[in-house]
């Protein structure tokens, strides 16, 4: 089970509502690469995945991104917080205040609502890592991306934080394939969850 | 220390925790980052408590109610709200 702690991993205050970075900050909010399926992903890999170093790194690693998710939320509240109309509608923002309000809603920059085919739960623990390294990866170029199209500071110290996190997220995930690789090769090749019983492995 | 130190302090504790334990899943016997992860848990029990006891619960179902007359949990700000947070801008790690 899950204890929330009323505090943001990493702080964020910003104090200058900006509609443009709202519109494109929702992408690691509910976007392909974003948070959410980052949470999700790796939520859902644990069950299955073998070694306790690596079902640790799932389990807490998923937790952390639930972190991000919020701060990815904070994000976009406190930037639509206080807009005027003009702003909304002269920075394009409009297309997804007819729909949602200034409500958070998980969907990419580009307004494709929130799908689970952005991830997935192979059952099979060396692609499973593989697939969470890459995920990691494609997380930090988002961040890299957003990090270029913004100029406010208070905006930026966060999107810093996130992308040192795809880093070291990385990092562990690959010590974790190492650990789930030797532990396959050393007892049992080919039991990978609800596959062993298929014969022709 | 006023409310924002004592926050920026335990966020800070904290992050620390959480980043020893990610390194402990996959170097469980790194004695030395077990004894780093160790202190830093002490240091932010201190902090947390001392937050709790002048500002009210943290956690959900595991802090106490201090305010027996007032459930203080529901209180804002929450987190999301700027006003409960202080800015980092600028003093990012280069």
């Amino acid at each position: 089970m899950w204890i929330y702690e009323k505090k943001l991993e990493f702080p964020i205050k910003i104090t200058t509502p900006d509609a443009r970075l709202a519109k494109i900050m929702i992408e690691q909010y509910g976007g392909p690469d974003g948070e959410l399926a980052a949470s999700l992903r790796y939520l859902s890999q644990k069950f299955t995945m073998v070694t306790p170093e690596a079902k640790a790194t799932l389990n807490d690693i998923a937790t952390e991104e639930f972190a991000h998710v919020e701060m990815m939320g904070t994000i976009v509240a406190q930037l639509t917080r206080g807009l005027t109309k003009q702003q909304i509608i002269d920075s394009g923002l409009d297309a997804y205040y007819v729909n949602h309000g200034l409500g958070v809603y998980p969907s990419s920059a580009a307004g494709v609502p929130f799908s689970a085919l952005a991830l997935q739960s192979k059952g099979d623990p060396i692609t499973d890592l593989y697939e969470d390294m890459a995920a990691e990866q494609k997380a930090r170029s988002t961040y890299e991306y957003l990090i270029d199209l913004t100029d406010d500071p208070e905006v930026l110290a966060p999107l810093r934080f996130l992308r040192e996190r795809e880093i070291v997220h990385f990092q562990r995930f690959g010590e974790a394939l190492d650990i789930a690789r030797d532990y396959l090769k050393q007892e049992k090749v080919f039991d990978m969850g609800n596959t062993s019983n298929i014969t022709w492995r | 220390m006023n409310r924002e130190e004592l926050l920026n302090s335990l966020t800070q504790l904290d992050f620390m925790a959480v980043d020893l334990g990610l390194y402990l899943n996959t170097h469980p016997e790194d004695t030395e980052a077990i004894d780093a992860y160790n202190q830093v848990i002490v240091a932010a029990d201190t902090v947390r408590t001392k937050y709790e006891d002048a500002f009210g619960p943290l956690c959900s179902f595991r802090s106490y109610a201090t305010d027996t007359q007032n459930w203080q949990w529901k209180n804002n700000p929450w987190p999301w709200q700027s006003q409960f947070n202080y800015s980092l801008a600028g003093k990012e790690c280069k």
